[in-house]
């Protein structure tokens, strides 16, 4: 452990500009071993850049990076790790053809006689999964076949693998179930103490307040606060970094009469993942769903969404039968599906604002009759509606904060008139007030007719938002819960038999 | 599907999440069965039985030692390059200069040796450090200068044609009759230059498989990103796999001087060794976004070429209907694994 006077890592002035407009002004930061620092802000805040300047992946335009004291400048991520810096991004950084091994041991593999020593990689492997108790797959299990948790696991391993001193944990939660949540706490405290300094990047302030020792509050850009955890409260942390009082973290339910027709009938639907799924979603209703990672939540979605093709069973919209066999005639009979990795496939992270916004409307409904239809909105109105903070129409979605683009893709539904709206995680890896913005437009839409069926792993957020709760569970419906239900009732739907089955 | 324990009997190809590992004797099982060079070998003995029942009722001979060597001869040239190839494509990238470097590299070696046994030794010396010097430049143009590989190995052909064009304009230089042995002698019946080949495909296999700059070029492959924040010099990589790559062109040329006995301006373009190592690679299994494949599946695909080649001659087909049967070939070849693939990753 470094004495008292020398922190662990020390950031000093950081500013950062990108083709001429500052993103970064001078922050300051520091951490000490066995420490953890959380850091939070709203999403463009500068988290995710200051992150990337200690990893070596931007050069700070000023400001100077310490460690132990000394003087650093990294120009490669690969000297930022040999100066003992892991981290462990918020998007996923593994090779999916690559084995667990390969990923933990990526370019840094061992060697005996100039032959790699996959023995001695595995056994590691093996040895650090065993620490962190995971024991349901193996170093030779090639990262494809892995869940989103057990990916986040690899994560983990591959960062201590490192014997790094300074971790950054960017939004580590983000993708993980309660209990894994549990079991990545144990490991960070662990960690702790170890000497390890962590710098803990959350979007959750349950985990901030439960982990961090001191807290840093960036805005803008520019640094707000840094402060001990037992001289704030999360209403006060929120106030920081908004700026502003939030009240009223969900908007209102809708009343029983709000309720009109059925408009989305599922009818015993299975495929090789579901068995026999039933359920209805009124218009104006906003249905949540829950369950655990794998319990078929996503692949249900999927399958109404004419993604994944049934193996029985029906679906009706509006009380018509229809038969959607692909995401096209699912779109053309007024569905519409927000999915869970908005990178991946929700947006062409390529292309300008406006062709994503216009993505789904241009493919689907032919010119002629795009012409014709009313009410269809222009790019400036459906950027008002969803409320989107961007340069212009023609800048591209990849530069946009993740609350942005999440906003981006809520407009390329919006734009197809849909009658029912699935949504799949809808603000997963977003900042508080981005979160408000969505759950807000989501009951704006409900409110206008719209059928909403929406799939969380954040309780407090699936609580706040639905009308009712379906639980799934192990590809089937497990339960049904009215609005307001309790975590612990869900959960215990959710998890009911989970021990019995392990 | 279970959510906390599912089933321990997940096929290879199955999607959805892992849970325990079956254990290791069925984790080589997999491991043998999900490699991209298993389908390729079982196409190449269909492939070969069919020529067989094909060239033997049409009365030509195609289950004799003089027929197979002959087509493991012809394989030779492509068979090298191809290997070359194959690093480079893992690796996410391509080297369409590959035709016109055994161009050169031919002519260098053969009026460097000018017929005089002596001067073979620097003559390959010689060919080897421009093969280098071209792939060297090839991987600096890509990485530092950002050029799509495509672009960069595109112009570089062009750079080499217009290079030989302004000095050669036919073949040059004659190659001793010590080093021209190199493509006739025999080692019982197999030809030395089969060895050749053996030689270059294994070194390429061990390289691939056994060290950490093998590890680097699947790893960058599959996702450049996510190699460097992991601390990987992607660029020393890409850089180092295209100098593997134009050395074998450069072994490609040296070898096929040999053959004819002198260099040529127009060998590599004529053998179409730019496109034809590509496909070789495609249709050995390789994934043309990289990150997945193998230099053994590649050896597959150009004996399957080979096989293809030797059935037409005999059957003197001509060789437009040749052409369209082999791009039907290779497109069903990369269909099939698309789907062995499966939909959802």
């Amino acid at each position: 452990m470094s004495d008292a006077g020398v922190p662990l890592l020390e950031m000093r002035g950081i500013s950062k500009s990108f083709v001429g407009v500052e993103v970064l002004h001078g922050v300051d930061i520091d951490l000490r071993a066995g420490e953890i620092h959380a850091i939070v802000g709203e999403n463009g805040a500068g988290k995710s850049t200051l992150m990337k300047i200690l990893a070596g992946v931007h050069d700070p335009t000023e400001g100077t990076i310490l460690i132990d004291g000394e003087e650093k400048t990294f120009h490669h991520p690969a000297a930022a790790q040999h100066a003992g810096v892991g981290i462990i991004y918020q998007e996923f950084n593994l090779l999916p053809d690559r084995n667990v091994a390969e990923n933990v041991f990526v370019g840094r593999e061992p060697v005996k006689r100039g032959i790699v020593d996959r023995r001695a990689m595995e056994r590691r492997t093996e040895e650090l999964l065993e620490e962190v108790g995971e024991t349901s797959f193996g170093p030779r299990t090639p990262v494809r076949r892995l869940s989103v948790a057990q990916q986040q696991v690899v994560e983990i391993v591959k960062a201590r693998s490192l014997d790094a001193r300074i971790l950054v944990l960017d939004e580590p939660t983000a993708a993980l179930a309660d209990h894994e949540v549990e079991l990545l706490f144990s490991l960070v405290r662990r960690l702790q103490e170890q000497g390890i300094g962590m710098l803990y990047i959350s979007h959750r302030l349950r985990e901030v307040f439960a982990l961090a020792d001191r807290i840093t509050v960036l805005k803008d850009g520019g640094l707000v606060k840094t402060l001990g955890t037992s001289e704030t409260d999360p209403g006060g942390l929120v106030n920081l970094m908004v700026g502003r009082e939030l009240d009223g973290y969900f908007p209102e339910r809708g009343e029983p009469g709000d309720l009109g027709d059925v408009r989305l009938a599922v009818k015993d639907v299975s495929t090789p993942l579901l068995r026999n799924v039933s359920l209805q979603v009124r218009a104006g209703e906003i249905v949540g769903l829950a369950g655990l990672q794998g319990s078929g939540r996503t692949e249900l979605a999927r399958a109404i969404f004419g993604a994944d093709p049934l193996t029985g069973g029906s679906i009706e919209i509006d009380g018509k039968k229809r038969r959607l066999r692909t995401p096209r005639a699912a779109i053309r009979a007024g569905l519409g599906f927000i999915t869970e990795d908005r990178k991946l496939e929700g947006l062409a992270l390529a292309q300008s604002i406006a062709d994503n916004m216009l993505l789904a409307v241009r493919t689907v409904i032919p010119g002629a009759r795009r012409r014709r239809a009313k009410g269809l909105m222009s790019v400036k109105e459906l950027a008002a509606v969803t409320q989107l903070r961007a340069r212009g129409p023609e800048q591209e979605v990849r530069f946009l904060s993740g609350g942005n683009q999440q906003k981006v893709v809520l407009a390329k539904w919006l734009e197809t008139k849909p009658q029912v709206l699935i949504f799949d995680e809808p603000t997963r890896g977003i900042d508080v007030g981005a979160k408000a913005g969505i759950h807000d437009l989501i009951r704006k839409l409900a409110r206008e007719g719209v059928a909403v069926l929406m799939i969380s792993s954040e309780l407090p957020e699936l609580i706040g938002m639905s009308d009712r709760i379906l639980v799934m569970r192990e590809g089937a419906i497990a339960g049904e819960l009215p609005a307001g239900a309790g975590e612990p009732e869900i959960m215990h739907l959710a998890t009911l038999d989970e021990q019995a089955a392990a | 599907m279970k959510v906390a324990d599912p089933t321990g009997s997940e096929t290879p190809e199955g999607g959805g999440p892992v849970t325990r590992q079956p254990g290791r004797v069925a984790g080589w099982r997999v491991g043998v069965l999900a490699s991209p060079a298993a389908p390729v070998f079982a196409a190449l003995v269909a492939v070969f039985l069919i020529a067989w029942l094909v060239v033997e009722l049409r009365g030509g001979t195609f289950l004799t030692v003089p027929n197979i060597v002959n087509m493991l001869q012809r394989s030779v040239a492509l068979g090298i390059v191809s290997a070359g190839q194959t690093v480079v494509i893992l690796l996410g990238s391509l080297d369409l200069s590959v035709a016109q470097l055994i161009s050169l590299t031919s002519l260098i070696g053969s009026t460097t040796m000018d017929g005089s046994s002596a001067n073979v030794v620097p003559a390959v010396g010689l060919v080897l450090a421009v093969g280098a010097g071209v792939g060297l430049a090839n991987g600096l143009i890509i990485t530092k200068l950002r050029v799509n590989a495509f672009i960069a190995t595109l112009g570089m052909a062009l750079i080499l044609k217009g290079l030989i064009d302004n000095q050669w304009d036919g073949p040059a230089g004659r190659v001793p009759d010590s080093f021209e042995s190199l493509g006739y002698t025999r080692f019982g019946v197999i030809p030395v230059s089969v060895f050749l080949l053996i030689a270059v495909v294994l070194a390429i296999y061990l390289m691939l498989r056994y060290t950490r700059f093998g590890y680097r070029i699947y790893a960058v492959g599959g996702d450049e990103d996510v190699s460097k924040l992991s601390g990987l010099r992607t660029h020393r990589t890409i850089i180092a796999a295209h100098v593997v790559c134009s050395l074998t062109a450069a072994i490609t040329g040296l070898f096929l001087a040999s053959r004819l006995g002198s260099g040529t301006p127009t060998v590599g373009p004529d053998g179409g060794y730019d496109l034809e190592s590509i496909a070789a690679v495609v249709l050995g299994g390789t994934a043309l976004m990289g990150g997945r494949g193998g230099v053994l599946g590649t050896l597959g695909g150009v004996f399957i070429l080979a096989v293809l080649d030797n059935t037409f001659n005999q059957l003197e087909v001509n060789s437009f209907l040749k052409d369209v049967v082999r791009g039907v070939i290779i497109i069903a070849a990369v269909a099939v694994y698309a789907r062995r693939q499966g939909v959802r990753p």
